[in-house]
């Protein structure tokens, strides 16, 4: 698989490391209550087909992407930096 | 030694002036550069080349390439012995040794042939229905007898003495093979200006145009190969890459290959690889693999001297050499028929032709009777007879008689299939061709792969060149260049090869489907009787197409008889899906130079060559080298030396390297907002020029790490991380950051490789600071008390960061300098401290020294411990928010039968504490259900002159002063232990401050 980093365009999938679901994992809660803590720790989707994951371009930029990836083929989408994308949940909420 | 008896006077892409002597079983023999070893044993006469895997059947040359299923030897000897080797694909060189293997005693007389006869029982499931009990016997009896009777090559025993390479590679098209189609493909689009990679499995592109001669644009196939090889060659933008197989294709347009650099030379060059893995990234790919001739399906048909047609073709022609004398043409289409001109050329005699096909053409059947053999149309062989070779084979005629011809060759052909493994390995389903009668590439091809040539169903060789222009200017422009109208080549017109798959019809002995794993077509009936009757399913029940050539010859095969048995087409019952490697890769390539002490590399701090002087035992620390002890002359055991290093550090002053700790730097507005939460404490109130001991928990409320953050200037922080969690920390905070407080001004970078540190601890640590520092800096007591943190210069004026912390216990401080003023400072500090005994001390003495403490390290700071566990519930904030708050109130880490932690000292001072020990009640029995705990950290306290340990014990907190046992089931030691509290030594921290 290869990504293309918004900084240091296309590359191998070793340079980076993978975290998980991005929608899930960026939206911190709004109240410290244990039900939404839990829901953001621990419960995730597992979705077939395409799903907006974090990957942290550790051997080349060292920043945090948004990689829409398709599950079933690994085909890349769309990539964004994580810095972006957070701004847009933060615009949006 | 022999002068090749079977080798043709004339003709062969050989070089007869240059000879290659070799050994095969100890024998030796001569062929020609140009050579593979299988040509080489055949010009030698030499037609027993294995024994098969169960039965230990007699076996010969199959095939003359990559889909061999029975010539699998051991190349080379001792380190560099290769197991399974094919010896269709090994380049003859000078000195090559081999040797057979799976037979016992020797090749000729093999004892374990016995199995075959035994064979009515060894069939499909035969060890799922034999073995079952009981149970014990399946490791100790069934499965070493089994492994010695059925098995291949041996493994070479010893580390493999050549080195192998790991290479990137990026092209516009890669071309897939170099026979008529690839070569097309690539000189077509070569010519267009894309940048090519030409991948050719063999050492000699043209593929099977060696096998088939003729003339192309009115030279010969030969000459017209090396005339497009050179074009190609003169062009820059082109890499040819012989002998170079690409063996997967991944997601990305990723292609894995694998080029045998030096497999054709005795020996390796000097520093050069034994083969380099590539990783190719191609815009566009060619798939030209051509296609597999299949086997006939008759009884005893694994004899030597039977062989594919087309292998046979290819022995005559690309090697002169003659398989057999007098062969028997065995065909199901009419590209078997083109071995009789190519037999009659060598002056090999034909017995008889038989065409499964009632109806032939009438051309081919005057050809065949010019050559004076019987010819049978309608008819099928039966049975083969012979023992080591065949001798005769039993012919069955239109109306069902059986007539017996005497040969020692049958050359079959039961139509081809084409090579379609790398169209599937991301998941596309081959498709049943009816008019073909092959599998071929099915829909949803990998993105930007085309397949051209016989490897699509393009059989003639007209066709195929046609095939390959097209794909070259179809990819070309896909590129994005324009590429130029294809030009009419001349060639011979080929004979069609789609042959009908013609089942077996009577039983007179074994018919072999898969010859590397021994599979019968009994064994298919079998499995489809007994259930097992999808292709998956009968796959495994039998384990057709599981042995490492992964059924190339024998899938379509038993896939046909699979689909009868169930009364069904092919079509409806499908196949099984090709996976990568399409052929075997080797760990050693795989690996690279990522092996032993290269596995990953190795990090030494700037005082390494210092602390080797001092003849440091090194440890590893993740991938830093770390001294663990100082020997002195005498001291014959590490606990010798801790104790001295340990009371010289409490009494006086000792040094040790700290530099392998993560360092990060943290800078801008809100850099202490930041710092407050993703620490469980408070940093934004911390005073310039201070230093404050940090707890960072994960989200769910466990500790992930913790270390001394301290602030250089309102808005600079410098963290220090646990060695081993550098990196992750480093990413933690970054995504913390960027994900999810973008809006937060600051900036942070590593800067672990940046320092060099010392630490030096005891009470004389500031008498020898003050001999390096320079004196416009007051580090008194009072002017730089303990938890300060400072940048200060050294030496007369380098820069340099002072902090006055402590994880021995005692007054010490921590000195950073620029990493490359590493190695000087250390020698700078050892000077100062001579008049005081300074003393180096390793990780075994900090490690001595922090239990003595009660100090965690990542023993207890596993990943299961809150800080409540610790003992550092207090510095949880109440007043902020912080990653991990939320969940570290969850009910159940209150509880307070967690484990927490402990100070665990034998009762019987004598006795030793080892780490991992589990802890359980006095009078309990050692079992699970009783488990309380365990010993994370153990070590000799040279100041309590014991053996003393931490633990994480139930209710810990509430038990000190209670005796238990710490019990090691592995290495049997139970020891009775008093729980206590962690902190050993000075528990009021006086000798802190002084």
């Amino acid at each position: 698989m290869r990504i293309g980093c918004p900084y240091c365009g296309e590359r191998w999938n070793d340079e980076f490391v993978v975290l998980g679901d991005a929608d899930a994992m960026m939206k911190h809660p709004a109240e410290a209550t244990f039900a939404l803590f839990y829901d953001y720790v621990y419960l995730r989707d597992n979705p077939a087909g395409r799903h907006r994951e974090l990957w942290y371009h550790q051997g080349g930029c060292r920043q945090w992407l948004v990689v829409t990836r398709d599950t079933l083929t690994h085909a890349v989408h769309g990539v964004e930096t994580a810095r972006c994308a957070a701004q847009d949940i933060e615009a949006a909420s | 030694m022999s002068a090749q008896p079977y080798r043709l006077a004339t003709g062969g892409l050989i070089d007869r002036k240059r000879p290659c002597h070799f050994r095969f079983d100890g024998r030796e023999y001569t062929g020609f550069a140009g050579d593979t070893l299988a040509s080489a044993l055949l010009a030698n006469g030499v037609s027993l080349v294995g024994r098969s895997f169960k039965y230990h059947r007699p076996r010969g040359l199959l095939s003359s390439g990559a889909e061999e299923p029975n010539a699998l030897i051991e190349l080379r000897r001792g380190a560099a012995r290769e197991p399974n080797t094919r010896a269709t694909t090994i380049e003859l060189f000078d000195g090559l040794e081999a040797q057979s293997q799976n037979r016992w005693p020797s090749l000729g007389f093999d004892l374990l042939s016995l199995n075959r006869w035994a064979a009515p029982f060894l069939g499909a499931g035969f060890y799922y229905k034999t073995f079952m009990w009981p149970a014990s016997f399946w490791e100790k009896v069934y499965e070493p007898l089994i492994r010695r009777a059925a098995g291949l090559g041996r493994a070479a025993g010893a580390d493999d003495p050549d080195h192998y390479e790991k290479s990137f590679a990026h092209c516009d098209i890669l071309v897939i093979g170099a026979g008529p189609a690839g070569l097309m493909a690539a000189l077509t689009a070569g010519r267009a200006g894309a940048r090519i990679i030409l991948a050719n499995e063999d050492f000699a592109a043209g593929g099977q145009l060696h096998g088939d001669g003729g003339n192309i644009n009115g030279t010969a196939a030969a000459a017209w190969v090396n005339g497009v090889i050179a074009e190609l060659a003169a062009m820059p933008h082109v890499q040819i890459m012989p002998r170079t197989t690409i063996y997967g294709v991944y997601d990305g347009a990723t292609y894995g290959a694998v080029e045998r650099v030096n497999d054709h030379l005795l020996s390796v060059p000097a520093f050069e690889p034994r083969q380099r893995h590539w990783r190719i990234h191609a815009r566009r790919a060619v798939l030209a693999s051509g296609a597999g001739e299949r086997p006939l399906m008759f009884a005893n048909n694994d004899l030597p001297g039977i062989m594919l047609a087309s292998a046979a073709r290819t022995y005559l022609q690309r090697f002169a050499v003659k398989p057999a004398g007098r062969v028997v043409i065995a065909t199901s289409c009419d590209d078997g028929w083109a071995s009789v001109d190519a037999a009659l050329a060598a002056g090999v005699a034909i017995a008889a032709i038989v065409d499964t096909r009632s109806e032939v053409d009438e051309a081919l059947l005057s050809l065949g009777r010019r050559s004076g053999a019987a010819i049978y149309c309608g008819g099928d062989v039966v049975k083969a007879h012979g023992g080591h070779r065949v001798g005769a084979i039993t012919i069955r005629n239109a109306t069902g008689s059986n007539t017996r011809h005497a040969c020692d060759g049958v050359w079959m052909s039961g139509g081809f299939s084409p090579l379609i493994h790398l169209t599937s390995h991301l998941g596309a389903r081959p498709q049943w061709d009816e008019q073909l009668q092959a599998f071929v590439p099915g829909q949803n091809l990998p993105a930007g792969l085309a397949v051209a040539g016989a490897a699509c169903g393009d059989f003639a060789l007209g066709a195929c060149i046609a095939a390959g222009q097209r794909a070259g200017i179809e990819a070309a422009q896909a590129c994005g260049f324009s590429a130029p109208a294809a030009e009419p080549i001349l060639c011979p017109e080929t004979s069609a090869a789609v042959g009908v798959i013609t089942l077996p019809r009577t039983a007179a002995g074994p018919v072999f489907v898969d010859f590397q794993n021994d599979v019968t077509a009994k064994d298919i009936a079998l499995a489809a009787r007994e259930g097992y009757s999808s292709p998956e399913l009968a796959k495994r029940y039998t384990t057709l197409g599981m042995a490492t050539d992964q059924g190339k010859t024998a899938n379509i095969n038993g896939m046909a008889l699979l689909a009868a048995a169930r009364g069904k087409s092919i079509a409806q019952t499908g196949t099984t899906v090709y996976r990568p490697p399409y052929t075997p890769v080797s760990f050693g390539a795989l690996a690279g130079h990522h092996r032993s002490k290269d596995f990953r590399a190795t990090r030494l701090t700037p005082a390494h060559h210092w602390a080797q002087e001092q003849g440091a035992v090194f440890m590893e620390a993740g991938a830093w080298m770390r001294a663990a002890w100082f020997p002195k002359a005498g001291e014959s055991d590490w606990v010798e030396s801790v104790i001295r290093e340990t009371k010289a550090t409490r009494s006086s002053v000792g040094l040790c390297d700290v530099s392998t700790l993560g360092k990060i730097d943290i800078q801008g507005a809100d850099a202490g907002v930041f710092l407050d939460r993703v620490y469980c404490n408070t940093f934004s109130t911390l005073a310039v020029g201070r230093a404050r001991y940090g707890l960072m928990l994960r989200e769910d409320g466990f500790v992930m790490d913790d270390g001394t953050t301290s602030r250089l200037a309102p808005a600079h922080f410098l963290m220090t991380t646990t060695t081993s969690n550098a990196s992750k920390v480093m990413q933690h905070l970054e995504f913390c950051h960027q994900a999810l407080w973008p809006d937060l001004d600051l900036h942070m970078v590593s800067v672990s490789e940046h320092w060099a540190q010392y630490s030096l601890a005891g009470p004389r640590s500031r008498d020898v600071l003050q001999r390096l520092v320079d004196r416009q800096h007051d580090i008194s007591n009072e002017a730089f008390p303990y938890m300060g943190a400072r940048e200060i210069t050294i030496s007369g004026g380098l820069p340099a960061r002072l902090y006055r912390i402590s994880f021995s216990g005692e007054l010490a401080y921590e000195l950073a300098v620029p990493a490359r003023y590493g190695d000087a400072t250390v020698r700078a500090l050892m000077a100062a401290g001579g008049e005081f005994g300074i003393t180096p001390y390793g990780l075994e003495t900090l490690n001595a020294m922090r239990i003595e403490k009660g100090h965690v390290t990542g023993s207890e700071l596993n990943g299961t411990t809150t800080a409540r566990d610790l003992g550092l519930g207090r510095m949880m904030s109440t007043k902020k928010h912080y990653i991990g708050r939320v969940m570290e109130e969850r009910p159940a880490l209150r509880d307070e039968r967690r484990w927490q932690l402990v100070g665990l000292k034998p009762v019987d001072r004598s006795h030793r504490l080892k780490a991992g020990g589990h802890l359980v009640g006095r009078h309990e029995p050692a079992v699970t259900a009783n488990d309380q705990g365990y010993v994370t950290s153990a070590s000799y306290s040279p100041m309590l002159e014991q053996w003393i340990g931490l633990g994480l014990l139930s209710a810990g907190d509430k038990r000190h002063g209670e005796i238990i046992r710490a019990c090691d089931l592995l290495r049997q030691s139970e020891v009775e232990v008093e729980v206590c509290n962690p902190v050993f030594f000075d528990p009021k921290g006086e000798r802190l401050h002084g």
